[in-house]
């Protein structure tokens, strides 16, 4: 049967009218705080601890916006007759965050957790320069940064954790006859 | 003196209805273009949900500078907003809105033969810009508004024409006065060719083509800035209010009502009015732009057949009853 002429009009009319009569879905940003996803990308803080200078995040950053300055210093030796050790200190970490793209490249790539997403994102300047964050700006991110979500039960990570809490769970009930002697023995 | 007073009383009455009507149209049409988009519309102008948000545009109008390009016609260029909005405010005073002599700005014998004949100036508003701003954009805009004109006039006079053989008069109160609720099936067919022809007139989506912004950046109205610019939009609101003011008086029977016609009359032609303005908004959001040729070809292949099959029904109807 052929649609009645005028149908698609009137289907047009209708779906206006029914989202009218839906919840809008603006969020009214300055005045009420937009809900962000979990892992959101607003800025990168550094915990300053963690960094060993070894610059794989400025070396593997696409567009180098990651400044790093540092000094050796000579540690005396732990034990006497040792020998003098060597140190990385860090003198200046900074973020262009006018040329950062958000890749989190220097987050993936960094081997001692010492940088770190936050979801803050307000930090509009009117200067550009200002937008290169020092360390001690990043630093104050670094306290925004939320505690990893929970993995949910359908994540591949879930999976992997289960494996390995079985594991882990196989292991204890191995060594489990194994801790009262050890008891005994202290 | 007496005379003159109340004379006086009437004009500043629909002066202010005419300032005060295209507002509010355009304020719902904010908010219901808004809603019917899953958005909110303005929201801080005045406070509350942005009630204020068409004074603060006034206001930004004023501000602006009033440019007339070098080249452009100068007294025509200036002269075109006016002549665009001035025939609303003059049919808005044939306009009834309630039963007696005290419901309406000014009783015309003649009614519909002055109320279109008016409505039709005012595109010549448009025109005028068009081919004053001496700009390509704004010439072929005016002449799509003046092809537009052409095309649609006709079909919305042979539907006036309809009402008015109904009703045996061309008094504007007197066809109304005439309103039987039969005439609503009856004339329906002549009411939606009015109704469309007068969105046509209007330029409004989706008969714009003449102000088509993807295309033609904004017809005739591109080379203007500031209040000139304002008094354009200005009409085109003006133009919805009495669009839609019309088709209650003519079709759906002013302030006929299911009841309280005597003392709340003016409230139906209101409540009909404003109901038809929502149609206009909601068709602007539903519809996409007609093509050029397809605009000409719904006037002159549906329009006109349809406004005189109409008139044929009323003759024959008309004098069956008789």
């Amino acid at each position: 049967m052929p649609p009645i002429p005028g149908s698609g009009l009137a289907k047009g009319l209708a779906v206006t009218l029914r989202t009218m009569t839906k919840k809008t879905v603006t969020e009214q940003y300055p005045d009420a705080q937009p809900e962000l996803p979990p892992r959101t990308r607003g800025v990168i803080g550094l915990f300053e601890e963690n960094c060993t200078v070894c610059m794989l995040c400025a070396r593997e950053c696409p567009d180098w916006c990651i400044y790093i300055d540092s000094h050796k210093e000579t540690v005396p030796p732990a034990a006497p007759g040792g020998r003098e050790r060597s140190r990385n200190v860090l003198d200046r970490f900074a973020i262009d965050f006018s040329l950062c793209m958000y890749c989190g490249i220097c987050i993936e790539v960094c081997p001692f957790d010492a940088l770190f997403w936050s979801p803050e994102f307000e930090y509009a300047e009117t200067d550009i320069h200002e937008l290169t964050h020092e360390r001690d700006k990043l630093r104050e991110w670094m306290w925004t940064v939320p505690a990893p979500p929970a993995l949910g039960p359908r994540r591949r990570g879930a999976e992997g954790t289960r494996r390995a809490r079985k594991a882990a769970e196989k292991l204890a009930a191995a060594q489990e006859p194994e801790p009262e002697p050890r008891e005994g023995e202290s | 003196m007496n005379d003159a007073l109340d004379v006086a009383l009437r004009l500043v009455i629909v002066f202010a209805v005419f300032l005060v009507l295209p507002l509010v149209i355009g304020q719902t049409e904010h908010k219901v273009m808004a809603h019917m988009q899953g958005r909110l519309g303005p929201m801080y102008a005045g406070g509350f949900h942005g009630w204020a948000q068409l004074v603060a545009d006034g206001v930004k109008f004023a501000q602006k500078e009033d440019i007339v390009p070098a080249d452009a016609d100068r007294r025509v260029f200036q002269l075109a907003p006016a002549i665009a909005l001035l025939p609303y405010l003059l049919v808005l005073v044939a306009i009834p809105i309630g039963p007696g002599e005290g419901a309406v700005g000014e009783v015309v014998d003649a009614g519909i033969f002055f109320v279109l004949a008016i409505m039709g100036i005012s595109v010549l508003g448009s025109l005028m810009a068009g081919w004053a701003s001496a700009n390509k954009f704004s010439l072929l805009g005016g002449l799509r508004t003046a092809a537009q004109l052409l095309a649609y006039e006709l079909p919305m006079l042979l539907a006036a024409a309809s009402v008015a053989m109904a009703a045996g008069t061309v008094s504007l109160p007197g066809i109304v006065d005439e309103f039987e609720w039969w005439w609503l099936p009856w004339q329906i067919v002549g009411a939606l060719v009015f109704f469309v022809a007068g969105l046509a007139e209007l330029q409004r989506p989706p008969f714009d083509m003449p102000v088509a912004d993807s295309e033609i950046i904004f017809g005739a109205y591109t080379e203007y800035t500031g209040l000139r610019f304002a008094l354009f939009l200005l009409a085109e609101y003006a133009g919805i209010v009495v669009l839609c003011g019309l088709t209650t008086v003519l079709f759906l029977g002013g302030w006929h009502g299911p009841w309280g016609a005597e003392g709340l009359g003016w409230v139906w032609t209101l409540l009909k009015t404003a109901v038809l303005a929502f149609v206009v908004i909601w068709l602007r959001v539903s519809y996409p732009r007609l093509r050029e040729d397809q605009l000409q070809k719904l006037a002159w292949t549906t329009l006109v057949p349809l406004a005189l099959a109409q008139i044929a029904l009323t003759g024959i109807v008309k004098v069956a009853i008789n």
